[in-house]
């Protein structure tokens, strides 16, 4: 990579970028006493006493592997059911399509917000509040269409052949799907458990309504935290920077997929 | 591609079928339901007609909310699109770099919305915030707490700080897609780096771009938790987005009926100008391509 002008603008965004991530961070290794006095750029005596708290105080470690599980479920509900569904739409014409697919995204476009009572009561009715279970369903609504969308792009750029001649060396049907096609769509297939594990990770409405004590995420022990105790901004703040580990780490593991995974598979 | 008519790839659909319809079609229908009714108790409930449909869209609180709200998006959508673009065009091409800025730049989307909330929260305040004492340090009186309009900018930039990496990222994909020989041609044709931008760059983007704007479009006009955390829909309300409006007459004050009429009109509101643009879209794509 050559150094050049154009650049300038990019680290300046990034910069940009950074600045309040690393000023979380930095909050989250001083201590109280020092955040609220003078302003400085780089902690006078670090200390990970804030984690500490944290990674010792059930109510909020629970909160992690409560969010870990139902954000777990929620991509393996997702992916399973959009495998077939994308397949059928990238290879088939069938009664209703384009309708069916406009009507999937439809829910991607519905606001979380409209939903809120209605789910509620339904989850309440059938015995699933306060359960992983319930969120990862809830988090299926905007998810399962993605997953399809996304899939559907990329299953869009195998070639049909393939497809052909599967069946013409007397492959079945499930027998092609799972060891022919899905090892072609791997990149795909990541792509996809990424976006599910991302809307599902950042949502905090339909979470939190879901939820009061067994399945409470950590998104909201951290709204809750904040209202009830005064401000700990140390702990708030390292509770944060835990928030975004998990995140960084997955984009790690797809950064090469990452901008066509964006595109939706379409580019 | 051609596709083969076969109806049983409905057998292969059905599995999102049940799943999605259990989670839209259910609620929906219960939102449909209290927006015709005055419910006191299960028991006690009452036929009431348009009455709640004419009640919101004649509310003025809820006009004023609506203008925020476009006002809102319209910024979002001006500011994030250009820069956006800007960014992805000096993105580098090949080398460690390219790891390296898609990390970082998706990092802000991978961050809990109510944590981001919190970052510019923490950010913006003159006493703890970097940013907040700094501008002040500058000479500008800046408190988002107290100041409508600093409010205001401040959940503006959070979102720009939030979701531009989104267009970057999208842009960068439509760009990496141009071969190499399209570049040579414009060089040797001698084209500006304007005509190399409006000829070949951005017809290339045209597709994603679509993608772009209509998620930054629904998700702007459905934002809840940042300003939630951030500014709590005030000082006033000078930051009470739809979203927050609807939360608060549902949850906060339980008018069931007013808020489940609000809520259709609200979903419809979404549909039609996703729909709208997106077919004005794809209309002008094809007419370009004959």
């Amino acid at each position: 990579m050559h150094f050049q002008k154009r650049h300038i603008g990019l680290l300046l965004y990034i910069l940009f970028l950074l600045l309040p991530i690393y000023w979380l961070f930095n909050m989250s290794i001083k201590t109280n006493t020092e955040i609220l006095g003078a302003m400085t750029l780089f902690p006078d005596n670090p200390t990970l006493a804030n984690y500490a708290t944290i990674l010792t105080d059930p109510a909020w470690y629970s909160g992690y592997i409560n969010s870990m599980i139902y954000v777990g479920i929620n991509v393996i509900i997702s992916l399973v059911v959009a495998l077939p569904a994308a397949y059928a739409f990238s290879r088939f014409n069938f009664t209703g399509d384009k309708h069916l697919f406009f009507w999937l995204l439809t829910n991607r476009m519905a606001p979380p917000a409209v939903f809120l009572l209605p789910f509620f009561q339904l989850y309440s009715s059938v015995g699933l509040f306060d359960t992983h279970i319930a969120v990862a369903l809830a988090h299926c609504l905007f998810n399962v269409p993605l997953a399809v969308w996304i899939l559907e792009g990329f299953m869009s750029g195998i070639p049909k052949e393939i497809d052909e001649t599967a069946y013409i060396d007397g492959y079945s049907f499930p027998r092609f799907f799972a060891t022919i096609f899905i090892p072609l769509i791997r990149s795909g297939i990541g792509v996809t458990a990424f976006f599910c594990f991302m809307f599902s990770w950042v949502e905090l409405l339909l979470a939190r309504t879901l939820t009061s004590v067994d399945a409470k995420p950590i998104v909201a022990t951290m709204t809750r935290t904040v209202s009830a105790s005064g401000l700990d901004w140390g702990v708030l703040a390292a509770a944060g920077v835990l928030t975004i580990v998990p995140g960084a780490l997955v984009i790690w593991f797809v950064r090469n997929y990452i901008a066509k995974g964006f595109a939706m598979g379409r580019v | 591609m051609n596709k083969i008519t076969n109806n049983k790839a409905w057998f292969l659909v059905l599995p999102v079928f049940f799943i999605v319809a259990i989670s839209a079609i259910i609620p929906l229908m219960t939102v449909v339901n209290y927006s015709v009714q005055d419910i006191f108790d299960p028991q006690t409930r009452f036929f009431v007609g348009t009455e709640w449909f004419e009640q919101v869209l004649g509310d003025s609180r809820l006009h004023d909310a609506l203008i925020r709200q476009i006002i809102y998006t319209l910024s979002v959508l001006f500011i994030e699109i250009p820069l956006g673009i800007a960014v992805a065009l000096t993105l580098p091409r090949k080398g460690w770099g390219v790891s390296a800025s898609m990390v970082l730049l998706a990092l802000p989307l991978l961050i809990p919305w109510n944590v981001v909330g919190t970052i510019w929260q923490i950010f913006g305040r003159a006493d703890i915030g970097l940013g907040g004492y700094v501008i002040n340090l500058l000479g500008i009186d800046y408190n988002y707490s107290q100041n409508p309009m600093d409010a205001w900018v401040t959940v503006l930039v959070m979102d720009v700080w939030h979701w531009t990496s989104l267009i970057v990222l999208l842009c960068y994909a439509g760009l990496r897609s141009i071969p190499d020989a399209y570049y040579q041609a414009a060089k040797i044709d001698g084209a500006s780096r304007w005509a190399v931008f409006r000829f070949i760059q951005l017809p290339k983007m045209q597709s994603v771009l679509v993608i772009g704007v209509l998620l930054r479009f629904m998700d702007s006009f459905m934002i809840y938790t940042e300003p939630f955390v951030l500014t709590g829909g005030g000082p006033g309300n000078a930051t009470t987005f739809l979203s927050q409006f609807l939360t608060r007459m549902a949850v906060g004050q339980f008018d069931l009926g007013p808020a489940a009429a609000f809520s259709l009109v609200y979903f419809l509101i979404i549909l039609l100008v996703c729909w709208v643009f997106y077919t004005v879209v794809m209309n002008a794509g094809k007419r370009e391509e004959q």
